[in-house]
Order: C-alpha cells, then structure tokens, then sequence
C-alpha cells in the first residue's frame, strides 16, 4: 500500500458528515463565482461554508448558483453573530433551510478583532448541542476552554490559528498542540491561514483538519494557492503520520564515519 | 407589514408562500422568520401574512 493508498483511506470524520478532504473552504471575498468555483475544485475540498443573510431581492446569482451541491456539503456558519441569541437564531434558521445538523458555530465579540466571544460560545454550544445541532466550535488556542467545549458536547473543536482574515498563520503552534492531545474530538484550525507553509504547519501539528477562506480568496492567483493549499495538507498530513525525526542540539553525520579516505 | 426591514403592502390573504413567489426568488434555500418565528417549510403555504408583521427571508451567501 504506497501513501497515495492511505491517503484515499485518510477521511475527516465530523458526527455523521465523513468528508474525503481534510481541507475545508469558504466562499466568501472571491473576486467572482467563477474564480472561486474553481478555486474550490483545485483546493480538493468537498465541504465548503456559507453564511447566512437576507435575501437580495435584486441579486441575479448568487453563491449557490457555483456550487454543486451533488458533490459538495454545505457548511453553514453564523457569522456576523456578536452574542449567543444572535447564533442560535441564525443556527436554526440555516437548519431549516438545510435539514442537517451541521454548523460551524462562531460568536464573535467585537468588529475590530473578530475574535470569539468564549463564553457566548460555550453557552450557545450547550443550547445547540441539546438541539441536536452537529457543533463545529470556532474558539481561540486556549485549551482549557477548547476542553470544555468538548465536554459540552462540540462534535469539532477549530481553535484558531490567528484572527480572521489576518494570514498571520498559526500563531501559537504549541497551544494548538496540546489542545489536539487533550481532546478526543476532531481539532480543525480555523481562521489565520495565509499561505500553504501554514496548512502544512498545522497538519504536521497532527490537527485533523484545517478551515481557510481569505487565504484563497485573496491571493492573487486563488485558483493556484487553492491548489498549493491542497498540496500543503497532503504534505503536512503525510509528515505527520511519517512520524517526523526528533530535533536533536547537537549533529549527527548522515555518512558514514568508518572508511574514509586516509584512515 | 415588513419584509427585511423594508415596508411593504401586499393584497389580504397572502400566504408565506404567495410572498415568496412575489418576490420571484429561488425557493429551495430559504428561511422565513415571522415576528421572531421560524415558518417552517411545511407551513408557508398555510401561514397568512397580518398587518404588521415583521418578516425576515435569508438565504446562504458566501462566507467563511
């Protein structure tokens, strides 16, 4: 079985949802459908994330025109939610629209910073999961907390790499780290991907998944970042299950010392 | 009544379900709040819009 075998059998498990790739993206920021279309091609992704909103009453298309439902799994978030109530509205109303429990859950504490309020998480993830909701948990890199969003009953914990649309990568590596050891849930990282070194760097930390949107979306050319993107999962994963040398502070030779010219 | 923050005089009698097809918008990917509660699916053809009444009509859109 040569790695590309194991790869075929590698499946990001979410409660019921079983994707094939562990890379998930999102459809917003994109220049224009048809770029982010193929963007989510290349990237490899069968599970992408929409946000809730009022219609447009005079928008011709939208982003459901460009994506093909057969193939892809729609990942409601409730983005835009700044408190509890705010989330479990907007939670429920992509449930009925969708008729799955899926849902990234992020309630965001304040616009300048985008970062996730903890407690109103944690609260609006204890309702949701008693709803029967499947709660992917957008969180900050404090293990504690990521522990205790598990316990409440989160089917995925995404502690973020670094804010929001920032592409500062994976900020605190060993945090990230020891929330994937403390927890039995899957662990996505979700927010601060920038460039293909960060999704690498986050599988090689043995996460289980990793969610970016900007980091496409905005790149100059997003349809070959998604696909440097897919080949910085495929390499991080891969190494992580290589099971990487250890760093050593000293050297050690790769030949061999015995025979050398001259004794 | 209000649709979406915006005032709006539709004919007595309208159903859930003949403001949206008024509104000509695809159908299969929507969520109707009426006063704060959901209408479900199953419900719009039965639920008569009264004056008034606050609703809210979301879709997905792109995000992240």
């Amino acid at each position: 079985m040569d790695a590309s075998d194991a790869r075929c059998e590698d499946r990001l498990e979410l409660g019921d949802f079983v994707l094939r790739s562990r890379l998930i993206v999102g459809t917003g920021k994109y220049p224009d459908f048809e770029t982010m279309r193929l963007a989510h091609e290349a990237s490899g992704a069968d599970c992408v994330t929409v946000a809730v909103r009022r219609v447009d009453f005079s928008a011709g298309e939208t982003v459901l025109d460009h994506i093909d439902r057969t193939k892809m799994t729609l990942l409601p978030n409730t983005a835009g939610c700044y408190d509890k109530e705010a989330a479990l509205r907007t939670a429920r109303m992509a449930r009925e629209m969708l008729d799955t429990p899926l849902l990234k859950l992020e309630v965001i504490a304040d616009e300048k910073t985008l970062l996730p309020d903890p407690i109103a998480t944690l609260e609006a993830t204890e309702v949701l999961v008693k709803e029967g909701f499947t709660v992917l948990a957008y969180t900050s890199d404090d293990p504690i907390l990521a522990r205790h969003l598990e316990e409440a009953g989160a089917t995925s914990v995404m502690p973020l790499g670094s804010a929001i649309g920032s592409g500062l990568g994976v900020l605190n590596p060993h945090n990230i780290a020891l929330i994937k050891e403390t927890l039995s849930v899957p662990v996505i990282v979700d927010a601060g991907v920038g460039t293909a070194s960060d999704v690498a760097i986050a599988f090689e930390l043995g996460v289980d998944g990793v969610l970016l949107n900007t980091g496409i979306a905005a790149a100059d050319d997003p349809v070959l970042m998604a696909r440097a993107m897919r080949a910085g999962a495929h390499a991080g994963r891969d190494a992580f299950l290589a099971g990487r040398m250890p760093k050593r502070p000293f050297a050690t030779p790769s030949s061999p010392r015995k025979g050398r010219v001259g004794g | 009544m209000t649709v979406n923050g915006e005032a709006r005089t539709i004919p007595n009698g309208t159903t859930v379900t003949g403001l949206l097809e008024g509104l000509e918008i695809r159908l299969d990917l929507v969520a109707v709040e009426r006063n704060g509660q959901i209408v479900t699916k199953a419900r719009h053809a039965t639920t008569l819009i009264e004056e008034g009444d606050r609703l809210e009509v979301v879709t997905f859109v792109g995000g992240g």
